[in-house]
């Protein structure tokens, strides 16, 4: 399979039917919510288009991510979108290390320089000049700065990509950030999750692909066609919602019948995120149909907006002492004010009876 | 952060901190203020029953009156009672009560709780129309009167936004709801809302002094 070869010819060379080709498109097209004759449009361009390469790089992370995108390595729709696209550079899934592998990222730079597609999984720690995270004798943040320099696209994959996720949750100690705030002159895609479906990754490539654009973005950057909704606008638990019922713990009636999870700390109404309806395992399930709340993995800070377990409505302080001495404090001054007060009554009295 | 993590952390804890530090000066302050010994031979017994009975009955229209207070009173009683029924029935709301105080009980279906919060909020807005509107009752409102009303009306109308999805992103909605609820908690001791403790005491005193002196009002 040569690299000059069209994505239909290098599949046909694989062995995949144009049946599953065209297959693959009208599901990418319904997953991006087009309409089905977009199907076509995609087939046509994806057809047509030069296997791109694509330059992922991965620092403070914990392959999650990447365990989530391989899934589409089995023999699936996902696979097929992998299988087009040359993925020149990833240290988890490449034959080549050390030397060799630094070589073909170089290589992979250089002749597709402007045109690349670079994923990024893990936040960027910028603590000590980057000293946390370096490969090769070069730091996170240089090897990043570089290869931004040459991409098309810089796509961010999951929660620590995008928003800095677990390595930058308090205390932080290696000032980790998210890829964005690295590269500022260009767009960056974020992808976020922990880890981010699946489909929604190779959904947005495909977009990419298909129009040679980025999809577009809500504010915190992410494809509003697939976080355009929270997990609570499209859950299935809703109606139950809505009617004040709710499981109290994970094993009791409410819980055996499927009742809303939000006493249990769900984080469904502020989370925006494709699991209620792209689903995980190829449309097998999502964690509230499993039984358990969204814990809002797929927004900024997640891991700092206080337990799981506990319901949105509730406070994230802590404070107990600082209430303490309110009473304290407040108590203190009535018993002054009193006491001022009766001092004024008794020299008054006083001056009244001589 | 957010907005929403400010509202659920900092801005939560210090308007507990300011609610709680402006209940108890308010409340010790008064309670212990010095009161004159009342030397008299009292006439009837039963001070305590009589300041019950004085709460209560004052919290009914008296008969000559009934027409001219009628709509206030109605108007009074509707926002109450729907109050309380919103801040008490609607399982979030429950479930802050029980993470501050341990204390929780079965919600109400939204439903019920959506209806209660619009018939709230007319009667909330009757009340100001009938504030601006009444001869006397506007020369008698000052600042503090429109600003209660305000931190009063605010967290019920981003509440119904904020279950509507109207107007911004739910976290956001969410958010001005919750720090709309914390100014309503920092004023509640320094304004007019204090009546909602001070009532019963002021009027118990007043009943106790009537029974003492066998009044039955
Ligand atoms: S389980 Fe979570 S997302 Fe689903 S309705 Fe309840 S609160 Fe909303
Ligand atoms: S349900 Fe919530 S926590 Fe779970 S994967 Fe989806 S967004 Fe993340």
């Amino acid at each position: 399979m040569s690299k000059d070869d069209s994505i239909e010819v290098s599949l046909r060379k694989q062995g995949i039917s144009r049946r599953a080709f065209m297959k693959f498109c009208a599901a990418t097209a319904s997953l991006l919510a087009l309409p089905p004759a977009m199907a076509a449009v995609i087939a046509e361009t994806l057809g047509r288009a030069r296997r791109p390469s694509v330059i992922y790089l991965s620092y403070q992370e914990c392959t999650g991510c990447g365990e989530s995108l391989t899934r589409s390595f089995s023999p699936t729709l996902e696979n097929l979108m992998f299988n087009v696209m040359s993925l020149d550079y990833y240290e988890t899934l490449q034959a080549a290390a050390g030397t060799a592998a630094e070589a073909a990222r170089h290589t992979a730079m250089k002749e597709n320089w402007g045109k690349y597609l670079l994923v990024v999984d893990g936040a960027i720690p910028r603590g000590h000049d980057g000293a946390y995270c370096t490969i090769a004798g070069e730091s996170a943040v240089d090897i990043l700065t570089g290869a931004a320099k040459g991409a098309a696209a810089v796509i961010s994959v999951g929660t620590c990509a995008a928003f800095g996720g677990i390595p930058h949750a308090s205390p932080d100690p290696t000032g980790a950030v998210p890829v964005s705030q690295v590269i500022k002159d260009k767009p960056v895609i974020n992808i976020s999750g922990c880890p981010p479906v699946p489909e929604v990754i190779t959904g947005v490539l495909a977009h990419y692909l298909t129009f040679g654009s980025i999809p577009e973005l809500d504010h915190l950057g992410r494809p509003k066609v697939f976080y355009g909704d929270t997990i609570h606008d499209r859950c299935y638990r809703r109606p139950y919602y809505d009617a004040g019922k709710f499981a109290k713990t994970f094993d009791d009636e409410g819980a055996r019948n499927g009742w809303c999870l939000f006493e249990l700390g769900c984080k469904g109404p502020i989370t925006y995120n494709a699991c209620a309806t792209v689903k995980w395992n190829q449309g097998t399930s999502y964690p509230i149909q499993s039984g358990h709340g969204c814990l809002g993995c797929s927004e900024p800070d997640f891991w700092d907006k206080g337990s799981f377990y506990q319901a949105l409505s509730t406070g994230t302080w802590s404070g107990g002492t600082v209430l303490g001495a309110a009473v304290v404090a407040g108590a203190a001054i009535g018993v002054g004010a009193a006491v001022v007060s009766r001092r004024r009554q008794a020299r008054a009295d006083r001056k009244k009876q001589p | 952060m957010n907005l929403l993590d400010f509202a659920r952390g900092a801005a939560m804890k210090w308007s507990l901190a300011v609610f709680v530090f402006g209940i108890f000066w308010r409340l010790t302050g008064i309670l212990l203020l010095h009161r004159t010994h009342d030397y008299s031979v009292p006439r009837a017994h039963g001070a305590l029953l009589g300041a019950l009975r004085t709460i209560i009955a004052r919290s009914w229209p008296r008969r000559e009156f009934r027409a001219r207070t009628a709509y206030g009173l109605a108007v009074s009683y509707a926002f109450h009672i729907g109050l309380a029924i919103v801040v008490f029935g609607f399982v979030p709301h429950i479930l802050l009560i029980r993470s501050l105080t341990g204390l929780g009980w079965n919600g109400l279906p939204d439903g019920v709780i959506y209806f209660c919060a619009v018939v709230t909020l007319i009667a909330l807005i009757m009340a100001l129309i009938r504030r601006v509107t009444h001869p006397v009752l506007k020369l008698l409102s000052n600042f503090d009167d429109y600003f209660s009303w305000v931190v009063t009306a605010a967290p019920v109308v981003t509440g119904l936004l904020t279950v509507a999805h109207y107007g911004a992103r739910y976290e956001t909605l969410l958010a001005l709801h919750i720090l709309s609820f914390e100014v309503l908690l920092v004023w509640f001791p320094f304004g007019k809302l204090m009546h909602g403790l001070l009532l019963p005491v002021a009027r118990g005193q007043t009943g106790a002094f009537y029974a003492r002196r066998g009044v039955n009002p």
